[in-house]
């Protein structure tokens, strides 16, 4: 009777169940994150094409990317957009969450609006900037012209295709980041400010050194989130340049996509998830220490 | 005057996000001709770029295809994703905690490492083509588990409690008592789930080639890249409102829960 109670304790059935409940994802771990994994490992030393046998080449494909200049033009390009994009995606929502964070008629209007490219597919988005850029008949470049500025030549000029993605990246993604700020600085507790008042702190002083430093753990976030945006960005080269003009707009993920389906190098191209892979979380580590202890002033 | 230049700075700002989209709608009702202007009025409005988009592809088809992968991939991903954050947050098991390290591992990794060999497992199951291969890789993500986990935690014990001494097995006591409790949960990985499933482009692009079982996103884009729209504006704008609409559709019922969905998700991410 004993052991029959035993094994029909409350904990036994837990743990029972508890295994059950988790060998879906166990399979689903093993089918598409540990097998995947072991196999990249796998092809990082393989060249393969799919059809014929593997063939082993030790560290080819390490050599071959070391000294490959579209590996090197990929990682300034995405520099490059960083570049552009953290700094304008930062001033852009942190200024329209301060906004929206003062006393306001139709907040909610204002935040759905600014929201609305993030639901919108990359795809849509990237149609619709395609005609806002186009250097004859562009939207953007006619009312430039019409202002006098004159033409753009947003995408054609390779020193400029990759700035233009960053602007478009961002219209696209800083609601999400607005949203973030916003719920930032409703964490910030109002004692701060009603203290720094009564010391006769201005506004914008209130805003330097109260408002700022408490939102550091949001531009954590929004950096890191940028960084892995950059490194994953496909669609809108993809759709509006194809890489161009002369490679200014090839991406991290880009170059793996044709390498692995136009050239059919699914070692090569596994090579480059990998070490793309470990750029990222090299990047981001470093940002996070980075903005974590700095001392701001 | 103050108030004004605010106003006058978060009016411009919506119009910046806005007018591009109803630019867009309106345009595709233009014939070609008309396209170009800024404005959104036309004398002479008409369908058929719409028309002529269903005649040239099979959008329909892509539409349903749409529905078809990003409901399963939904309703996987809250079903599964759920049973392992409640086996993580509620049940005792030895391993536990290494597969919440496990899981969290997963969350990290970037997505480049593992997108072709992912592609060769498809190859090697010989599923390419196929609406499994679809949404294979999607059907449960390491991201909602730990939503889930992190909101299954916060559930009085006592009602489990009360649930196991009425013999509830642990599925029941899942899907009756904590699903109930965890709408705001359940939703916002729905709509995520939901939104990066209908707007997802690149493994489409890679596993599926027959026609007949593209995405919407996918086909909308290989229609603008390829010769197919011949360059006619009206037709890729036609296309891309069709894309746009339904999530726009569903973003204007749910737009609280859309914010803070992403708001949630990525502070927790």
């Amino acid at each position: 009777m004993t052991s029959l109670w035993k094994f029909d304790s409350p904990r036994h059935r837990q743990s029972k169940t508890g295994y059950w409940f988790v060998l879906p994802y166990a399979v689903f771990f093993g089918g598409f994150v540990a097998y995947p994994l072991i196999f990249s490992f796998v092809l990082l030393f393989h060249r393969w094409n799919v059809v014929t046998p593997m063939e082993w080449i030790g560290l080819k494909n390490f050599e071959r990317l070391f000294s490959d200049p579209l590996f090197f033009k990929a990682i300034i390009n995405t520099l490059k957009f960083l570049l552009i994009h953290i700094p304008l995606q930062m001033v852009v929502a942190l200024g329209l969450a301060v906004l929206l964070n003062s006393k306001l008629k139709c907040r909610g209007f204002f935040r759905a609006v600014f929201f609305l490219p993030v639901v919108v597919s990359g795809v849509v988005v990237t149609i619709l900037w395609q005609q806002l850029y186009a250097f004859d008949s562009g939207l953007l470049n006619r009312m430039l012209s019409a202002v006098g500025i004159g033409r753009v030549p947003w995408l054609i000029d390779p020193d400029m295709a990759m700035l233009s993605i960053a602007l478009m990246a961002t219209w696209k993604n800083v609601g999400i980041y607005i949203i973030l700020f916003l719920v930032g600085l409703q964490d910030v507790p109002r004692e701060l400010y009603e203290s720094a008042s009564i010391d006769g702190a201005t506004r914008a002083r209130q805003f330097f050194r109260i408002t700022l430093p408490m939102l550091r753990p949001t531009f954590v976030v929004v950096v890191v989130l940028s960084t892995i945006g950059g490194f994953s960005l496909f669609v809108e080269p993809y759709v509006l340049t194809g890489g161009g003009p002369m490679e200014s707009t090839l991406s991290a993920v880009l170059y793996i996509y044709n390498q692995a389906f136009y050239f059919n190098h699914m070692g090569y191209a596994a090579t480059l998830g990998f070490v793309f892979a470990l750029i990222i979380l090299g990047v981001v580590l470093l940002q996070r220490k980075v903005i974590e202890t700095e001392p701001t002033t | 005057m103050k108030a004004t230049a605010k106003y006058l700075a978060l009016g411009l700002g919506a119009i910046v996000f806005a007018y591009p989209f109803l630019w867009m709608i309106t345009s595709s009702l233009k014939p070609e001709a008309d396209i170009g202007g800024f404005g959104l009025w036309s004398t002479h409005f008409t369908l058929s770029n719409y028309a002529q988009v269903f005649e040239r592809i099979p959008l329909g088809r892509a539409f349903l295809n749409s529905i078809i992968v990003s409901l399963s991939s939904t309703v996987s991903v809250i079903v599964f994703g759920s049973m392992v954050g409640y086996a993580l947050a509620r049940l005792q098991f030895k391993g536990r905690g290494a597969l919440y390290a496990v899981v969290v591992f997963t969350m990290t990794l970037p997505f480049q490492i593992t997108l072709i060999p992912q592609y060769i497992l498809m190859v090697k199951l010989g599923i390419t083509d196929t609406y499994l291969a679809l949404v294979a890789p999607t059907l449960m993500t390491a991201f909602s588990i730990i939503l889930f986990r992190q909101f299954f935690i916060y559930i009085p014990q006592a009602l489990i409690d009360a649930a196991r001494i009425d013999g509830c097995s642990e599925l029941r006591i899942l899907f009756r008592v904590i699903w109930p409790l965890s709408r705001p949960v359940v939703i916002t990985v729905s709509l995520l789930t939901f939104m990066s499933s209908w707007n997802e482009v690149l493994w489409p692009l890679i596993v599926v080639r027959n026609r007949s079982l593209m995405t919407m996103p996918q086909l909308v884009t290989l229609f603008t890249i390829g010769g197919e729209a011949e360059s006619l504006l009206g037709l890729q704008l036609a296309a891309a409102t069709l894309l746009a609409l339904p999530i726009i559709i569903a973003y204007s019922f749910f737009q609280r829960y859309f914010i803070e969905s992403m708001a949630s998700a990525g502070i927790k991410g």
